[in-house]
């Protein structure tokens, strides 16, 4: 049921962005609705694995969540794939431009996808974008 | 803790206690959920939460998804979401 579907576009490179997208993810998957996560532009580069790279705070609130015990962006994304089932994909043109490979990112992450592949799953359910 | 028959004496279910003070939204619903999946039908769940927003939307999770809610109780900033799993 397209209805039931919930599609994020992730590209953000700021903590704030990040985690809504994350909480939305994981909270939408583990509730019975169907979730397909789009990783681009900044924000796939969290996602390759032993990365050092670490997300902006972008605000006092990102601040807090770095000093204080709220769940990392990147564990809710692999909680909804695990535990609700999601599915999280690279954008195939940020891939090839970093010239990364799918067996270099978080083992939960499925094949590149392209726009067209997108827009097909997403057509008729809710488009988030952070 | 097993929780017994009081006639019996045999063990009706089992309550896992699922410790997630300390962590924020959704941390500790995501950490029932995980525990959820490792017990069986029938079995009881006690999630202790000092996030105040997860005591209540834990409640909203488990009618939305069909389980069943046992009850919250407070004490000390600390909040005791019971839980069974109904399917």
């Amino acid at each position: 049921m397209s209805g039931n579907k919930i599609s994020i576009v992730v590209l953000s490179n700021h903590r704030e962005q990040l985690q809504m997208a994350a909480m939305i993810a994981s909270v939408g998957a583990v509730s019975d609705r169907e979730v397909l996560v789009f990783l681009s532009m900044n924000a796939l580069r969290f996602f390759v694995k032993d990365t050092s790279e670490r997300a902006d705070a972008e605000g006092s609130v990102g601040t807090m969540m770095e000093q204080k015990n709220v769940p990392p962006f990147e564990q809710l994304f692999e909680q909804a794939v695990e535990l609700g089932g999601a599915k999280v994909h690279p954008c195939s043109m940020a891939m090839d431009l970093l010239g990364l490979e799918q067996s270099q990112l978080q083992s939960y992450i499925g094949e590149p996808m392209g726009l067209t592949m997108f827009l097909e799953e997403a057509q008729g359910g809710e488009v988030w974008s952070f | 803790m097993v929780v017994l028959n009081g006639s019996t004496g045999e063990a009706m279910s089992e309550r896992r206690i699922v410790d997630a003070r300390g962590s924020f939204c959704p941390g500790p619903l995501m950490e029932l959920i995980a525990a959820i999946k490792m017990v069986q039908v029938g079995d009881e769940l006690e999630i202790l939460s000092s996030d105040k927003g997860s005591a209540k939307e834990i409640p909203q999770w488990l009618n939305k998804v069909g389980h069943e809610h046992l009850g919250t109780t407070e004490q000390d900033g600390v909040w005791h979401v019971n839980v069974r799993r109904k399917k």
